[in-house]
């Protein structure tokens, strides 16, 4: 066991551990500003009531996405000092530029939305969880361009055995970038989608059981404040499994062509081959299926392992430039199946919760000026959600995070053994004075934090689940001002969301 | 100016900032506990900080950000020779963080026992270490860690017991106040001795003697907390404020003034630096973002001015 190990294991423990936050924080930010949009447009009371309900959700999250953040920023200089040294100069501009545009953004903007319910006019303090989402999002998309980096380097020279950036735009602008960023930020939109959708099934399982008019098969589920974070998320899951499935296939068609190694591994595939199939599940092959998703041409050929192997030796020298092949191979296949799982849930829920055409002159629904000449005047009502598709939609929330960890994994230890492809390997990165025994120390401490803290945080998410939106009281009284102290006046901070 | 020299003074602008933002977080998360009596006033005393410290905390991230993208050697040579104590630094920034933010989400009474104890921890260990950090990239030497450690804490406390007399009525800021009288007694004597050091710190390794402005900066800072303790016994809060914060800026000038111009031992701007396009790029970028940066988060301290009551739940 080398210090080397233990660093790539930190690494993966905290990163994807990190990455269980982040994309809550990305999607469900979207959806709360939505929500508010949504009050501050119709004044409904239901879209305020909601609003507060999944801001708490979002916060008590966001707080973690935070905090295990920063230990993200320092551990390349703690545990990777030659990785940092080599490549500082490049891939510390994107984290410099993610600090200074879009997490001064997020933080200030959010602790003004926290705390401005009654300080700030009502169009403001929209305002102000709109820039922190645009913060989140922002940030989202630096560090992926960072990432992107490492796997397809450009933009750059390689000067005194330090890579020189040369073209910042190539950087910001790497094709791998602009294929992973929406990808990934696609994934997140699932995932809070996906807790969205198990939030709703949940309670509405939970008022069918308590619902005294549950004999009232027209009043289940169909006048439940539910209903509409329900079908906004199922839109939201439904939309961004397009944009994922679309920039997933772009991403495959970028690894073809940039990095043979990883989609060899994907597939498992030995020899360089020509009209490569394509195994969903071991055993089974679809025909010339590989090579048409990796070039759109069915009979390219398409890298195998072992030929790569044999280059990469002749090229970079002695060594086993192979990732591991069989954690590959099946995080793609998780990350492709779960997540195709979870749109392919929301398109379903879509066609369930569509409304339905009823004759407009039914006694529930009069018309408001008796039957139209020429055809039958209808109008359309909310259809009941069954049991099941509540139940199922429990499912929504950890099969988007798995599939999102197998993308990580799949990702990540594809790109193995290298920490720049073919300019850098990871064994070369690893920071030379640091100890087993200090890598040993922090791998526990921070394994042993953040196991904690996941169970304080499920802890919390469950009981303001249950507890269900609170009622709002009506609209805040502006703070009464001058208790004859001068410039000091006095007022509450109103606890509305925090303190 | 050289590229180099522009980097390096903005990253001891976002350092310095990082210093006087943070530090009165630190204190308040330190001295919540001891200001306040029951609930309502713990809430007023940590609802100072509340909307803000998130924000404050960038300054850390941006100030480590910088050092990463221009000066690589520098940042990878400080975060991995200073392991341990930077493992200690972020976990208390993490229990700190989930403190803050939970404590107003929680049910009952033991589990806001545990945040309370994440903040106060949270607060302190960053406030230590950094201030040892300093010190020993300074110094070199345990003693001198030690001295440094400890002014580093009892600013913070000042400075944070003299931001919570600013922003409370009530018993909280007559509590903030003599508290802040009290901490002196170990601010000033700590500030002298840490103070006092920092201009001889290259001298004593052999180097040439320090320039006059950086004594100046060290006296200057010296006086500032001792007038920010006067101010606070005159009962003038915001002048009071001014001059901690200042007492603060001061220390981080004078500090990054004696690391210029080599961060490390032995190794050079020059030499830990990346090349002129990054640097001219990051540049431009940070000449156009900071001033909307410095911008928004000052009208957020503008909406959040009022000074805050307990209030009963």
């Amino acid at each position: 066991m080398e210090a080397l190990d233990l660093a790539r294991w930190q690494f993966g423990v905290t990163t994807v551990y990190h990455f269980l936050f982040v994309p809550l924080t990305i999607g469900l930010g979207v959806f709360v500003a939505g929500l508010q949009t949504a009050w501050h447009r119709t004044g409904k009371e239901q879209y305020l009531r909601l609003t507060k309900f999944f801001g708490k959700l979002f916060l008590i999250n966001f707080a973690m996405g935070v905090v295990t953040g920063i230990v993200q920023e320092f551990q390349f200089g703690m545990n990777w000092s030659e990785y940092s040294i080599f490549v500082g100069d490049v891939f510390g501009a994107p984290l410099a530029l993610e600090a200074l545009l879009a997490f001064f953004l997020e933080s200030t903007f959010l602790g003004l939305w926290i705390f401005g319910w009654d300080k700030l006019p009502k169009r403001v303090h929209l305002a102000t969880i709109w820039a922190a989402v645009i913060g989140s999002n922002l940030s989202a998309y630096f560090i992926l361009a960072a990432n992107a980096w490492m796997k397809h380097p450009v933009g750059y020279e390689v000067v005194d055995g330090k890579a020189r950036m040369t073209d910042l735009w190539a950087v910001l602008t790497n094709s791998t970038a602009l294929a992973q960023v929406p990808h990934v930020v696609a994934g997140a939109f699932i995932i809070a989608g996906g807790f969205v959708l198990a939030v709703c099934g949940y309670n509405i399982l939970k008022e069918r059981r308590t619902d005294p008019d549950r004999t009232v098969p027209m009043r289940r589920g169909a006048g439940s404040i539910w209903r509409t974070p329900m079908r906004a998320a199922l839109v939201m899951t439904a939309i961004a499994g397009a944009v994922s499935a679309g920039t997933g296939d772009l991403s495959g068609k970028l690894l073809y062509e940039q990095q043979p190694m990883k989609l060899a591994a994907a597939e498992g595939l030995e020899r360089d081959t020509a009209g490569a199939a394509f195994s969903p599940v071991p055993g089974v092959e679809i025909p010339m299926l590989l090579s048409f998703l990796a070039t759109n041409a069915p009979d390219a050929v398409v890298r195998g392992a072992e030929d790569l192997q044999a280059e990469f030796a002749k090229k970079f020298g002695p060594g086993d430039y192979r990732p591991n092949v069989p954690v590959v191979y099946a995080s793609f296949r998780v990350m492709i199946t779960f997540g195709m799982a979870t749109v392919g849930l929301s398109v379903l829920g879509l066609w369930l919760t569509r409304r339905r055409r009823t004759p407009a002159a039914s006694r529930e629904h009069p018309a408001p000026h008796g039957p139209v000449r020429g055809r039958r005047r209808t109008v359309r009502v909310p259809r009941e959600i069954p049991s099941w598709f509540a139940r199922a939609c429990l499912l929504a929330l950890p099969l988007p995070v798995l599939a999102m960890i197998a993308g990580w994994l799949l990702s990540e230890i594809g790109r193995q053994p290298w920490t720049v492809q073919g300019e850098l390997l990871t064994a070369a990165s690893v920071s030379p004075g640091v100890s087993l025994t200090e890598v040993a120390v922090s791998l526990a401490v921070f394994t042993l934090l953040y196991g904690l803290l996941a169970v304080a945080e499920a802890v919390l998410l469950v009981r303001y689940v249950k507890a269900g939106p609170e009622q709002v009281s009506p609209a805040p009284s502006t703070p009464a001002g001058g208790s004859g102290n001068g410039d000091a006046t006095a007022v509450m901070l109103q606890p509305t969301l925090m303190y | 100016m050289e590229l180099t020299t522009v980097w390096f003074t903005v990253i001891a602008f976002l350092w310095t900032g990082f210093f006087v933002l943070e530090g009165f977080d630190f204190g308040v998360g330190m001295l919540a506990p001891a200001l306040s009596r029951g609930e309502a006033e713990r809430k007023q005393v940590l609802g100072t900080i509340g909307p803000v410290w998130d924000g404050n905390e960038v300054w850390l991230i941006s100030a480590v950000g910088a050092m990463f993208a221009a000066f690589p050697a520098w940042y990878a040579g400080m975060l991995s020779e200073f392991y341990l104590p930077i493992v200690l630094v972020l976990v208390g920034l993490i229990v700190r963080g989930v403190g803050l933010e939970w404590r107003g989400k929680v049910h009952h009474a033991s589990d806001r026992a545990w945040c309370d104890l994440g903040i106060l921890i949270g607060s302190a260990l960053p406030a230590f270490l950094w201030g040892a950090v300093f010190a020993d990239l300074l110094h070199d030497s345990v003693t001198a860690m030690l001295v440094g450690g400890v002014f580093s804490v009892s600013l913070c406390l000042l400075h944070g017991a003299v931001f919570v007399a600013l922003k409370t009525l009530g018993p909280v800021r007559a509590r903030a106040r003599r508290a802040a009288l009290v901490l002196s007694a170990v601010a000033l004597p700590a500030g002298v001795a840490a103070l006092s050091g920092i201009p001889s710190a290259g001298t004593a390794a052999g180097g040439p003697d320090a320039p006059v402005w950086i004594w100046a900066l060290a006296l200057a800072a010296t006086a500032a907390l001792a007038a920010g303790v006067a101010l606070t016994w005159r009962g003038r809060d915001g002048w009071a404020f001014t001059a901690t914060a200042s007492s603060v800026a001061l220390t981080g000038a004078a500090l990054f003034g004696a690391l210029w111009p080599a961060p490390l031992p032995g190794l050079t701007l020059a030499e830990a630096a990346s090349g002129p396009y990054a640097l001219q790029t990051l540049t431009w970028i940070g000449l156009i973002a900071l001033p909307f940066v410095v911008g928004y988060q000052a009208w957020s301290y503008w909406v959040f001015r009022k000074r805050l009551v307990a209030q009963p739940s």
